[in-house]
């Protein structure tokens, strides 16, 4: 298939101070193109404020059959979260 | 073993993601489904796109034109979905163009008078997003995010439909005939649209054990013409079918026979527009080649200066 | 009369310009540029929208849509380049690129404009040409310097559509009374920073500006090509076809 023109992975801040959130995908040859690929394609109806494009052959992914292995192990590290800890009776603002 | 996780995942309600082990088969049937849906928006532009430089009016005009546009937006979502499969999209156009892949046969149909606008919004878009809102939970993860974008951007699309048949229901005595003749000819061809009866359904097979569908082709049809019917006497149009009757006893409308020898004729290539819709496809596809060839050799002299 | 003919001037190179690009729906030659074509058209037809709607309001008693659907080809003040067909993708790339540009910089300057719609819409056009600006140079420049087969198509585009270039910077006597008055643009200044424009561009793209020739004229007189006729029968046949119908 010499056709095949690149995938760009499509990440969009829909209000300035929020995080970046995928959406999709555009094929482009270029970054400029895939920049306003995106544009065209994701934000016809006012959701965006910052686009990033990012070639998908650049992202890494964890493997599923690797799912255990990665994240359960903290399944039981519960002293991570706040809850785990008593307060005396009675402390405010901690 | 690979096999059973996977069904306990599926009937724990759980998506499945284009990393995880899937069947070949599971694999093989949504690349159809997806790409036949993907296909059928794109294909589905040109119906309505024959009448963008005819609408009547500036308003018509941009909402049309917005309309269809967002046809080829949601075909990209829909590659785009597809593509996580591990095919490309240019295999997929391929596929298309060599009549390998199907698209929906309701656009073989053409559209005649401005009030085909109104039918095909009205009950092409109508029947598809009752298919669609069912397929938002379908198993499979980009598939159903796909399904959730575009019944949302959706829902303006049968609305547009619904008011241009009410307004030329409701006009001149020339318009309410061609409002009534567009019903006449969408009406079978749009219930025709949720496939043939689940009882000679060819493809069904593990597709609702694997929720890759999630309700039966009756059902939704059902569904539709339920919700319809009610629709189309508030704007005073007589749906074609004599056998329509409310069933009491059913809480359902029964209707009449779908001639099925129409439908299969036109699935096998024989409808009005078949060839047509192709040709014009295939047609843009050429013509574009330059365009993507240009830019695909700028990227690379670009490349090539940012490493030297 | 003279702000009304002046307003219907920049209604219908919008309305032309958005027409013709519509054209294009379902023809693209990728998906995405089809969508982004679209989206240039629809910022189109909104920009005539806008500025038909204040003829009509100057008018008052044509519609908007009277004025869209209802006038013959004698009674349009389109610029001739936006008539154009579309040709092929180059050809609409080149007719895009000039006419953003221009309407860049016209923008600019009406936004400034003592007529406070004529300012309000052309701040709001302004924001949406910027973009077709950027949209149509980068692929003038994918063309230019991409295959010799594009190339050649492109510098064949830039050839054939610069006979229509020069109406762009033409002063009459509605342009010069409106103009002077502080309400409209001075067309002829807009010329030099249109050069550099263009000239920058086309240096980028490795394309050649083609050499200056017989410019075409008259559309301000409702003189135009024989293009605009086959659009308008296009464009206006519903309305004209059912004259007591409403849509």
């Amino acid at each position: 298939m010499s056709e095949n023109t690149d995938v760009w992975e499509v990440f969009i801040q829909s209000k300035n101070g929020l995080a970046h959130k995928h959406v999709g995908n555009v094929h482009a040859t270029d970054k400029e193109m895939a920049l306003q690929n995106a544009r065209d394609l994701y934000t016809r109806r006012n959701e965006g404020s910052c686009i990033w494009v990012v070639k998908s052959e650049y992202i890494v992914s964890s493997e599923s059959e690797d799912g255990e292995a990665f994240f359960d192990p903290s399944n039981d590290k519960i002293y991570r979260h706040p809850t785990f800890y008593k307060m005396p009776e009675g402390s405010k603002n901690i | 073993m690979k096999e059973q996780q996977f069904q306990e995942k599926i009937d724990l309600e759980k998506k499945i993601e284009p990393k995880d082990w899937m069947p070949v088969d599971y694999r093989k049937h949504l690349i159809r489904q997806i790409s036949q849906h993907a296909h059928s928006e794109i294909i589905g532009m040109q119906p309505e796109g024959n009448w963008i430089s005819r609408a009547p009016s500036l308003r018509a005009k941009m909402i049309l034109l917005a309309k269809v546009q967002d046809e080829a937006g949601h075909g990209l979502y829909l590659y785009s979905a597809c593509e996580t499969l591990g095919i490309s999209r240019e295999e997929l156009v391929e596929q298309l163009q060599d009549g390998k892949a199907k698209y929906s046969s309701i656009f073989n149909y053409p559209t005649l008078s401005w009030a085909d606008m109104g039918a095909v919004g009205w009950l092409v878009d109508g029947a598809a997003i009752v298919n669609q809102v069912s397929l938002q939970r379908t198993s499979y993860g980009p598939y159903s995010r796909g399904m959730v974008k575009i019944c949302k951007e959706e829902s303006f699309h049968q609305r547009q439909g619904y008011e241009i048949m009410a307004d030329m229901a409701n006009g001149t005595p020339q318009q309410k005939e061609m409002a009534q003749d567009a019903l006449n000819r969408f009406w079978w061809p749009s219930i025709m649209m949720f496939g043939p009866q689940d009882s000679d359904s060819p493809r069904t097979g593990n597709a609702m054990k694997w929720k890759i569908k999630r309700q039966f082709n009756d059902e939704l049809r059902q569904k539709f013409i339920d919700q319809t019917v009610g629709q189309a006497e508030v704007i005073g149009l007589t749906i074609p079918d004599p056998d329509l009757k409310w069933n009491e006893e059913k809480g359902h409308y029964d209707f009449g026979e779908m001639d099925w020898d129409e439908f299969w004729s036109v699935v096998n290539g024989n409808g009005p527009c078949n060839i047509q819709r192709l040709e014009h496809h295939k047609k843009a596809h050429s013509d574009g080649k330059w365009v993507r060839e240009a830019a695909k050799d700028y990227s690379k002299k670009q490349k090539s200066t940012e490493t030297n | 009369m003279n702000l009304l003919n002046y307003t219907l001037r920049i209604a219908d190179s919008s309305l032309i310009s958005a027409q013709r690009l519509s054209e294009w729906c379902s023809k693209g030659p990728t998906l995405e540029e089809d969508i982004a074509l679209s989206n240039i058209s629809l910022d189109l037809f909104g920009q005539a929208n806008g500025f038909l709607e204040y003829a009509s309001e100057i008018d008052g008693s044509k519609s908007a849509d009277d004025f869209a659907f209802k006038r013959n080809e004698r009674e349009f003040y389109n610029l001739k380049i936006t008539e154009q067909e579309n040709g092929h993708f180059g050809d609409t790339i080149a007719r895009l690129f000039f006419c953003s540009a221009f309407n860049f910089l016209f923008y600019t300057e009406l936004s400034k404009s003592k007529d406070e719609t004529l300012s309000a819409l052309a701040a709001k056009s302004l924001k949406e040409v910027k973009y077709h600006l950027k949209h149509s140079k980068s692929w003038m420049i994918r063309l230019g310097d991409g295959t010799e087969e594009s190339k050649l198509k492109i510098q064949e585009s830039l050839n054939s559509i610069w006979q229509f270039t020069g109406e762009f910077f033409e002063m009459d006597k509605i342009d010069i009374e409106i103009s002077d008055s502080g309400i409209g643009v001075n067309n002829t200044s807009l010329k030099e920073e249109w050069n550099k424009i263009v000239n920058d561009t086309l240096d980028q793209a490795k394309l050649t500006r083609p050499e200056d020739m017989y410019m075409q004229t008259g559309s301000k007189k409702g003189l135009h090509t024989e293009c605009l006729g086959h659009l308008l029968s296009e464009m206006q046949y519903l309305p004209r076809a059912y004259p007591d119908a409403k849509w």
